[in-house]
Formats: structure tokens, C-alpha cells, sequence
């Protein structure tokens, strides 16, 4: 690292001050607030509130509808994490080997990230809603019985959909990035080395990729667990019989719709821990993994 | 083992013919380089042997094959790239065993070539690392590891010392001489470094412009450069070049050599060159004013202007008391003259 000397003793910290400010206010300060409130209960009328200590922690966790939202969060973020960093790589791929209008076909796939994620998800409903839906109409006809209201799986395989289809110009703009920064002469040395097609893709270019994967791995998961409400708000309610119901729906669900205040702050305390530790798992244990050229 | 044919082949990018017509033929075990400046096509050229180019025209055959669609791996050959071009992720071992792996060749065979590449490249201790931990000599020696190992028809290599420092760049190539030598498989080389060209060639093959200007032995090209460009390109420094006939230009031609017809250049090593002395018969005088004076260890050179002003290069031994502003009459063998006519082409 290189060390620089500031001439003037303020000028560092008012260089710093915007990056540290809007970390306090926008995640200290609501994270401090979400530890105080888990630790208290409202009374019903919300007239008081008294000190707990953790029973709001206990009584969540031994809680079975919590724990089958944490089923059913790890099982979005996964999926969601697969098929949009799978089909991303696959465009990304494609991409790269097309040689004219190459900018425009890049700019059409990185529109979609710029919907925000509630319109996202009333696009998907409008297509698969079973009841108005053109392709859900096409599904059935074809002898598919598509029911998302009721068939949680089918539920579940939408907001994947929806929330993926969404990350999938994000993971994209990366993977395009990754690509080119592969030296040319690898695939060549590749080519000539006999390797080809597939082969060549998972031996040489998959590996030299995983930075990048390493990178989205972390973001998508983040995302995964923490941005979708968007979405699973406008295409499911959570629903069916909280098929569909996330911990960050879950957190909005108890707080906001049941006013369970206490639960809710608990559920956010927890989540947040999940998501430290989750990262700093990949970066302890996958990164090591990863080969920075 | 394998004699490659190069018969008329271009290259055109849209409007602009980057190769235009080029034949050659490289018998088997031999050294080839092409060597030109930046631009004249000759990495082209070799990319195109390679399978990394598409051919326009002509044909390219390897090993009695026309090859000009075949895939590069199909080809036979192995490349050793300028930047080395060794998978980052890959063990020195994995990088040379990876293309042995992909045509199936059977573990104790890939073994006993890695083991034997290895041991004659000197590159042992370093198997288990990543091309990462290497030296630049190090990753260069492991490059050639990972052609040798291969077996190839032919070994093509693309500025192979262009990334070393001019102490390792002199190693490598005695080093890449004696093992072409040993294994004795056709190789084609491109440089732009004319030294290289000189001291590594069985034959070269001087490229400009997408055109060969000569192909010849390097002593050939030396001492018989069929063109000026050939002329100056390859000796260092380069050749003087003098207008004739230039009436007045303070140089003269003694009795019994004259200029042949439809001479334009007269062309003077600087090696060539001497400080004249009573009674030696030289066939070339002219008197010079000294510019410079270059010391370059053995035997300096000179930098001086004929009296109509035309710069003049010659060679001195040994460490001379020429300086600067000084004036004399520098004279030359008519073996060391060389005539051009107005295109540029060798007279006789």
C-alpha cells in the first residue's frame, strides 16, 4: 500500500466525511435502531413498549413458519442466483462472438435492469397471471395446468423468473467485461492447444471468468435476499399459503401488515446477520478458489 | 517433420491487402525467419500458417497438406506467443500436459514427455507452480515447454524474446538455436529485431509492406541485398546510401571501377569503409567532416557529411582519436560497393 502524507490535518477526514455520513445515516443509524426495537414489545394497543431482552429472537426461531421462510428464501436465492448468472453467461458468450452491431445488441440486453423491480414483476404477472395472462393462456391451452395462485411451486418458478429476469443485464454488463479482459492469445494458445467449443469454454474461459462469477455470486445473493420484495410483492403477496413468503417479505409482513414491531426488528437483526455471514463465507471460502491472473 | 509451402498467398482486410502474394517454401528441419519492420505483415503472415488468420488466397500446405481450412489444432503445429500466453490458472505441469490431454494421449506418455521437455528446458523445480510465481525467463522457457512437449510437424513462433531484457533475449536465443537444432523440426520465426534474424536463420525472409523483398541465407542477405530496403534493414548500422551520379558530392570512384548503367544509388557498408591511406588502391574516396563519434566497446563508429551534405557512417577499430569538426579522406574496396537502380533493385 502506498502511504500519502496530507499536508493539512483536516482535509483527509472532510474527504471521507460523505462516504462515512451516508453509512451512518442509511445503515448504522436504521441498523442500531432495528437491535433497540427487536429487544422491546409493544403493548396491543401500542400505547407502551417494554424491554425483553431476546424473547423476541427466541420466540421467532422456534417459530415454524420462520423457519420454512428461510427454506424458501434459501431456495429463491439460489435459483435466482442460477438463472440469472447462468442465462447472463450465455448471452455474454453469444455476445462476444458477434461481430456486427455489437453495441446495439449489448444495449438491448442491459435494458431491463433499468425497470424498476415492482414493474418487473407486474410484467411476468400480466404474461402468466392465470386468469389474463397471454402466455398463461397458451400454457393451458396446451394441456399445462398453470395456476400460480394456487400451486406454490409454479408461485415460486415465477418470481424466480421475474426476479432473475431482472439481474440478468447486471450479471450480463459483467461477464462482457470479464470476456474481454481475457487475453486473446489464451484462446488461441487454446485453440491451437486442441481445445474447442465446450471444452475450451469450461477449461479455459470458465476459470479465467471466476472472479467475475465470485463477484456476481456475492451481488446476486445480496440481491437475492434483500431486493426482491419489489417483486414478490407485486407478482405473489407472498402467497401462495406463504409459498412464496421470503424473510425480507416476511420482515414487511409481521412489521407493516401484522404489526408485530418486535418480531419484525428480530427477523431484520437476523437476516442481516445471515447476509454478514454469507459473504464473509464466499470471500473466505470461495474466493480462495478464484485465480486473479 | 514436416516441409512447409506457401504458394502465392494474400490476405485483404475489406479494401486494404495486408499480404499480397507470398510464396515460399520451407524445407523440413529448417530455421525460416521473417523478419521486417512494424506493419509488413509478417506476424500475419505466421497467424495465417497458424490457423489464426483466415487465407484469402493461395494455398498454404503443411507436411504435404493444403490446410488453408483445417482448424489450428488440426494443423500439427505448436506456437510459442510473445506474451507466452500460459493459462494463469493452470500448474507449469497442467499448461504443458493440456494439449496432450486434449488429443488423448495416454498418461504415462504425457508424463514422459513432460518429464523430458522439462529436463531440457531446465524448467524441473518450477512444475508444481503457477506461471504467476515465474520469472519473464522462466514463463518464456515454459512456453517452449508447452510447444516442445506437443511433438509438433511445426514450431512457429511469434517474437518469442520480445518481453526479455537484451541480457536473457541473447541467452534465449543460443538457446532456441541449439534446441531447434537438436529436435530438427521445421520452424518459422518472426522477429523485427534484425540481430535476432541474423544470428537464429537458416534462411530469412525479409517481408514489406505484405511483400518478400529476399529470401537468402543471412550472409547472403549481408553481403548481396537484392533491394536498398534489404540494404538497410538488415547490418547495424545500416548501409549509407549515396545518389548518383551526384556531381560535386566530394566522392569519387577511381579509374578502373566506374558505375554501371542506369545506376541511382550507390550503397557503402559502414564496416566497409576506411580512413585512406598512401599507396592503398581504393575504388571509392570521398573527404568527410566529422559529426559525431559513436564508441561502442571494440570499435566506433563515426558519423560525418560529405561536403555537398549527405550523412556518412564508417566504422573505426578500436578506440579513435577522431573528433569532432575534424576532416579526412575516407576510402572503400570496390567488394564493398553496392548499385541500385532507380527502383531500388541490385545491379549485378
Amino acid at each position: 500500500m502506498h502511504t500519502v502524507a496530507f499536508p493539512n490535518k483536516i482535509l483527509p477526514y472532510l474527504l471521507v466525511a460523505p462516504q462515512i455520513i451516508l453509512t451512518v445515516v442509511f445503515f448504522f443509524w436504521p441498523a442500531s435502531q432495528a437491535i433497540y426495537q427487536s429487544t422491546l414489545r409493544e403493548d396491543p394497543f401500542g400505547l407502551k413498549s417494554g424491554f425483553v431482552g431476546l424473547a423476541n429472537f427466541s420466540a421467532v426461531l422456534a417459530d415454524p413458519n420462520y423457519l420454512s421462510s428461510l427454506q424458501v428464501t434459501v431456495i429463491f436465492s439460489i435459483l435466482t442466483a442460477l438463472v440469472s448468472m447462468g442465462v447472463a453467461l450465455l448471452l455474454a458468450t453469444a455476445a462476444d462472438r458477434v461481430v456486427r452491431g455489437q453495441t446495439l445488441y449489448r444495449t438491448l440486453l442491459i435494458w431491463p435492469y433499468a425497470v424498476a423491480p415492482a414493474v418487473a414483476g407486474m410484467l411476468w404477472l400480466f404474461m402468466f397471471n392465470p386468469a389474463m395472462g397471454t402466455l398463461a393462456y397458451l400454457l393451458r391451452r396446451n394441456g399445462f395446468g398453470w395456476d400460480p395462485l394456487l400451486n406454490g411451486d409454479q408461485a415460486m418458478a415465477l418470481i424466480v423468473v421475474a426476479a432473475a429476469w431482472k439481474q440478468i443485464s447486471y450479471n450480463f454488463l459483467f461477464f462482457v467485461a470479464g470476456l474481454q479482459a481475457i487475453p486473446r492469445s489464451l484462446i488461441e494458445a487454446a485453440s491451437i492447444d486442441g481445445a474447442r467449443g465446450a471444452r475450451r469454454f469450461w477449461t479455459i474461459v470458465f476459470p479465467l471468468l471466476a472472479p467475475t462469477t465470485f463477484f456476481l455470486l456475492v451481488v446476486n445473493t445480496v440481491y437475492a435476499f434483500f431486493d426482491t420484495f419489489g417483486i414478490i410483492h407485486a407478482v405473489t403477496g407472498g402467497g401462495p399459503a406463504k409459498a412464496t413468503e421470503t424473510l425480507v417479505y416476511k420482515v414487511y409482513n409481521d412489521g407493516f401488515v401484522n404489526l408485530n414491531l418486535g418480531s419484525s426488528a428480530a427477523q431484520s437483526v437476523i437476516l442481516m446477520i445471515i447476509v454478514i455471514a454469507l459473504t464473509a463465507f464466499q470471500f473466505r471460502f470461495v474466493e480462495k478458489r478464484v485465480h486473479y491472473g | 517433420m514436416a516441409r512447409i509451402v506457401l504458394n502465392d498467398v494474400r490476405k485483404t482486410y475489406g479494401t486494404v491487402e495486408a499480404i499480397k502474394g507470398v510464396s515460399l517454401d520451407i524445407a523440413d528441419g529448417e530455421l525460416i525467419v521473417l523478419v521486417g519492420p512494424s506493419g509488413c505483415g509478417k506476424s500475419t503472415l505466421l497467424r495465417m500458417i497458424a490457423g489464426l488468420e483466415g487465407i484469402t488466397g493461395g494455398t498454404i500446405s503443411i507436411g504435404d497438406r493444403v490446410v488453408n481450412d483445417l482448424e489450428p489444432s488440426e494443423r500439427d503445429i505448436a506456437m510459442v506467443f510473445q506474451n507466452y500466453a500460459l493459462y494463469p490458472h493452470m500448474t507449469v505441469r497442467q499448461n504443458l500436459a493440456y494439449g496432450l490431454k486434449n488429443r488423448n494421449t495416454p498418461k504415462p506418455e504425457i508424463d514422459r514427455r513432460i518429464a523430458e521437455a522439462a529436463k531440457a528446458l531446465e524448467i524441473e523445480p518450477f512444475l508444481e507452480r503457477k506461471p504467476r510465481q515465474l520469472s519473464g525467463g522462466q514463463r518464456q522457457r515454459v512456453a517452449m515447454g508447452r510447444a516442445i512437449v506437443r511433438e509438433p510437424a511445426a514450431y512457429l513462433f511469434d517474437e518469442p524474446l520480445s518481453n526479455l531484457d537484451a541480457k536473457l533475449r541473447v541467452q534465449m536465443r543460443v538457446e532456441i538455436k541449439r534446441l531447434q537444432r537438436s529436435l530438427a523440426t521445421t520452424s518459422v520465426y518472426v522477429t523485427h529485431d534484425q540481430m535476432e534474424a541474423m544470428t537464429l536463420a537458416d534462411r530469412l525472409v525479409v517481408l514489406n509492406g505484405g511483400h518478400i523483398e529476399q529470401v537468402g541465407t543471412p550472409i547472403e542477405l549481408y553481403e548481396k541485398p537484392a533491394t536498398t530496403f534489404v540494404a538497410t534493414f538488415i547490418g547495424s548500422p545500416s548501409m549509407n546510401l549515396l545518389a548518383t551520379p551526384a556531381p560535386g558530392a566530394g566522392w569519387v570512384l577511381s579509374g578502373a571501377t566506374h558505375l554501371p548503367a542506369g545506376v541511382a544509388t550507390l550503397g557503402i557498408r559502414p564496416e566497409d569503409l576506411h580512413l585512406a591511406e598512401e599507396g592503398r588502391d581504393d575504388a571509392f574516396r570521398a573527404d568527410v567532416k566529422v559529426a559525431a563519434v559513436e564508441l561502442v566497446g571494440a570499435e566506433s563508429y563515426v558519423h560525418g557529411t560529405l561536403p555537398d551534405g549527405t550523412p556518412i557512417v564508417f566504422r573505426v577499430a578500436g578506440r579513435s582519436r577522431i573528433a569532432m569538426d575534424d576532416t579526412m579522406t575516407i576510402g572503400a574496396a570496390a567488394s564493398g560497393l553496392h548499385f541500385f537502380d532507380q527502383e531500388g533493385a541490385r545491379l549485378a
